[in-house]
């Protein structure tokens, strides 16, 4: 004997809905969506796949979706079904998404998020129901009304030059490399609607195989807002919306993309995180240097000479020693006359601001970084100037100048890129708070190519050097 | 735990992926870009997911996925796009859905400019989005707490079932620290009750915030009142710096914070009895420790980058028991120390009200 | 509103409770065997019915019929 009555896929009763009928939907009389929900139930039914399904509700006549079917079900907000449905699968893909969407939904407000899931190839099941017109708004026109069609915000009828014209959906996602399979069916007549079954079952197939993006768009009705009966309706879908959409499969290469598209989680055990991020490696003990004065230091030059990377390095010799530091590049409104700076601190404190308004220390490798800056240098503090590129000398009865030739010097070690680290040397020596191991032993580690360590060892060297033996 | 040097931007990062988060959606944007660079690397790395989303609309919708499953989830981005995600937001709160969003604020309004603000905060603190409901929201002024705050954001927005927000600047983000990393967590929370993860164990649930029915709306309003209470009650956070016999207390989050602070010792040395208010979180507002001090003779200052936004709730907590002040500068512009100390002489010797 | 059937032959059975009174099932019927009533169902609406006789069990109703649960098709 065989049966066929309402899908198990669907709630006994739909508990959900308001109101006293709860067997019914809440469609109106030959309403297209109740047909669909039923194609869909009957397939998740036959596919064995309700347990694990997520029914994406958009807004729109079919925002209640999840009164009916029998499974998790997410509501999303207008034209993000998509969006949401990626968000969904990718969090667990061995999920079945299927994401519903009206004509408003899917190819008005929620465009790009159509097209660009499509593009991903995620590997969910869209179904768009076109009505050709806003349901549950009252009628206004959609995105795929026809030419000349009225609704309540087209009364003398949609006009090409005025409202453009019905937008083919299937068409432009077929144009995507990435989605597996696009086909139009409709539900105007019986023939119709067995094709429409064989297209729902396949999408849904294709996603249980991860064969990728399946797309169905099924030309259905809205016998309330065209103003017609149920069997009128039918007819008109035929008559008129099969010319302006054409049924039939408009691609079809899944076959070729079995599993291609299955994303799986693979492991996130907060072992493999600690590792990854060193964040279960041991602090080194370190012994911390005390400071005679907070270190406020500037560093200023061209971009590219390594002024930013030399802050850096300043700023992680205070780190390893055991002290706060912050660094910041300039940024926004500070940046300013070509030149790259940034602010270091340093002190045995907590760091308030990290900006150095007032520094006891500056670095310049460029003219206009000196006069920019030589001035908030605070009485007695230090500059230190590149002389092989600084014209300029600075205000020796207010400061303390360390003069230095340090691209001709590291020119000398190898390479004029190692500039900073000579002034590095210098700025340490001239300091007078660390000892040049301490310093060589944070270069050494914070070095990323091992190869350059031994030059910018030497570069260093040379810097202090300059400064302890006097220039 | 290792101590590293990172921006606050990629502390964020590893903040989330040590709390458990899985997935993250983003678009591009000045200065929050370096969130999603650092996500792109690390996330797909460790099994995670990225996607870099077609707008901070899908991303923010992409959250409310991945969330309505029960995964730890996050997006992050600055003012514009912080505007778009407002629908998401409010669905998320709706359907009760945890989730971080992170706010690198920048200058508005409009396109504004890339450099900082925190122009933001009416926007962030009293719901930006439509309908009745709040984010619970972190301003953090350090590296360490870019990563730690956004830990804590992941636990709460769990506890709570309700989208977290930390709202950072400019300076905050691109700001790099000494950050103690904090080791991973399992997530130990139990989503089957209310999740829809494809599972048949959740094959019951529904993620919605549709109500149709007047009462049942109105019902579920108060349950999120009640709710937002709760996290009032408990989850205020705040640090006090030297107010217990101030004259002055600044008010100050951010950036601004740190400045101030570096304020506090120099008018102290100089005989000026300045404190500082930081308030943590922004949104459930320290309301009480205002309002505790505005009860003997005291003045406040509320110092922003911005042209006076949460001054509002500096007086809200006050009451009209005492006066108070505000000193903002915004468009990329920060106070300079001086700036503030000449600020603060002004309203000591009762020039400025 | 179930109809009672020949024994062995096909037939459905329209719960008229549920019926919206569309037509639909009746337009695809290719034995045009099911009929709209004259009296109004519970939600006022003029039901449709198995006229009791020459069903073939095809199920185009069922497909046609945009409730879940108005029409059940048995073919034994």
């Amino acid at each position: 004997m065989k049966i066929v009555e309402k899908s198990l896929s669907f709630y006994k009763e739909f508990e959900r809905k308001s109101g006293p009928h709860k067997e019914t939907t809440h469609y109106c009389p030959g309403c297209g969506h109740g047909n669909v929900h039923k194609m869909i139930a009957e397939c998740m039914d036959d596919l064995g796949i309700r347990d694990r399904t997520v029914f994406v509700s958009p807004v729109g006549c079919s925002v209640f979706g999840y009164y009916y079917f029998d499974c998790g079900n997410i509501q999303a907000a207008h034209g993000r079904a998509p969006a949401v449905a990626t968000g969904i699968k990718r969090a667990n893909p061995d999920s079945i998404v299927i994401s519903y969407q009206g004509d408003g939904d899917l190819a008005a407000i929620g465009t790009a998020e159509t097209i660009h899931t499509a593009n991903r190839g995620e590997n969910i099941t869209v179904f768009f129901v076109n009505n050709a017109i806003y349901g549950m708004t009252g009628g206004q026109m959609a995105p795929t009304t026809m030419i000349g069609q009225k609704t309540t915000t087209t009364p003398r009828g949609r006009m090409e030059t005025v409202h453009g014209n019905p937008i083919r959906m299937a068409e432009i996602i077929a144009t995507l490399p990435a989605a597996s399979y696009v086909e139009r069916v409709a539900i105007g007549n019986s023939k119709h609607i067995m094709k429409a079954r064989k297209a729902i079952r396949k999408a849904l197939e294709n996603q249980v195989a991860n064969k990728g993006y399946s797309f169905v768009e099924i030309l259905s009705t809205c016998p309330t807002g065209w103003k017609m009966d149920g069997p009128d309706s039918r007819d008109w879908l035929i008559e008129e919306m099969t010319k302006v959409f054409p049924l039939g499969v408009l691609k079809d290469d899944a076959d070729e993309r079995e599993g291609d598209w299955y994303r799986p989680v693979k492991g996130f055990e907060p072992a493999k995180r600690d590792t990854y991020l060193g964040a279960d490696i041991p602090d080194e003990v370190i012994e911390k240097v005390g400071l005679k004065q907070d270190l406020m230091c500037k560093f200023a030059g061209f971009g590219g000479q390594g002024i930013l990377t030399l802050g850096l390095f300043w700023a992680q010799v205070g780190m390893r020693n055991g002290l706060h530091t912050s660094w910041i590049p300039s940024y926004g409104p500070e940046m300013r006359g070509g030149t790259a700076n940034c602010s270091v601190n340093i002190s045995e404190k907590r760091i308030g601001s990290p900006l150095v308004e007032k520094p006891n220390a500056l670095v310049v490798m460029n003219q206009p970084s000196l006069e920019l800056f030589e001035p908030d240098v605070i009485d007695g503090g230090t500059i230190i100037i590149d002389t092989s590129i600084v014209e300029g000398r600075p205000d020796t009865a207010r400061l303390n100048a360390v003069l230095i030739p340090a691209t001709e010097i590291a020119d000398e070690v190898g390479t004029p890129k190692v500039a900073n680290v000579v002034l590095l040397g210098a700025l340490a020596a001239a300091s007078g708070a660390f000892t040049i191991e301490q310093v060589e032993k944070t270069l050494r580690a914070t070095i990323k190519k091992k190869n350059l360590i031994d030059m910018n060892m030497t570069a260093l060297k040379r810097g202090w050097d300059h400064v302890k033996n006097g220039g | 735990m290792s101590r590293q040097f990172m921006k606050g931007n990629d502390a964020i990062v590893v903040g989330a992926l040590q709390a458990g988060c899985r997935a993250y959606y983003g678009y591009p944007i000045t200065p929050a870009s370096e969130i999603a660079h650092a996500a792109a690397m690390h996330f797909p790395a460790l099994g995670g997911t990225f996607i870099q989303a077609e707008s901070e609309i899908a991303a923010i919708n992409m959250v409310y996925g991945t969330a309505g499953m029960g995964i730890r989830t996050m997006t992050a981005s600055s003012s514009p796009g912080f505007s778009l995600k407002q629908e998401g937001m409010s669905y998320i709160a709706g359907a009760e859905l945890p989730c971080v969003v992170v706010n690198v604020v920048r200058g508005g309004p409009g396109l504004g400019n890339i450099a900082p603000e925190q122009a933001d905060y009416f926007q962030v603190t009293k719901g930006g989005g439509h309908g009745n409901y709040r984010l619970i929201t972190f301003a953090p002024n350090c590296a360490q707490e870019m990563c730690d705050l956004t830990v804590l954001a992941f636990d709460l927005a769990d506890k709570y079932r309700t989208p977290a927000c930390l709202m950072a600047d400019g300076f905050t983000g691109q700001m790099m620290e000494p950050v103690e990393v904090p080791l991973a967590k399992e997530v130990p929370y139990d989503h089957t009750s209310w999740a829809v993860a494809g599972t048949p164990e959740t094959s019951k649930n529904l993620i919605s915030s549709i109500y149709l029915e007047s009462n049942d709306l109105e019902r579920h309003n108060l349950k999120l009142d009640a709710k937002y209470k709760e996290i009032t009650a408990n989850e205020v956070r705040y640090e006090e710096y030297l107010c217990d016999d101030a004259e002055l207390i600044i008010v100050a989050f951010g950036i601004v914070s740190r400045i101030v602070y570096s304020t506090i010792d120099e008018a102290r040395a100089a005989g000026k009895k300045i404190g500082l208010i930081r308030p943590i979180t922004l949104w459930p507002y320290p309301s009480g420790i205002i309002s505790q001090h505005a009860e003997r003779d005291v003045q406040f200052l509320s110092v922003e980058l911005s042209t006076g936004q949460m001054v509002e709730d500096v007086r809200l907590a006050v009451n009209g028991r005492a006066p108070v002040h505000f000193y903002g500068r915004c468009g990329g512009n920060v106070p300079s120390g001086d700036e503030l100390l000449a600020e603060y002489d002004r309203i000591l010797e009762g020039g400025r009200s | 509103m179930t109809e009672t059937v020949q024994k062995d032959a096909p037939f459905i059975e329209i719960t008229g409770e549920l019926c919206k009174g569309c037509k639909l099932c009746i337009d695809v019927c290719p034995k045009s065997v099911i009929a709209i009533s004259e009296k109004l169902n519970g939600s006022s609406y003029h039901p449709a019915y198995y006229t009791g006789a020459d069903c073939t069990g095809c199920a185009l109703c069922f497909y046609a019929c945009p409730e879940p649960a108005a029409i059940r098709v048995v073919k034994p």
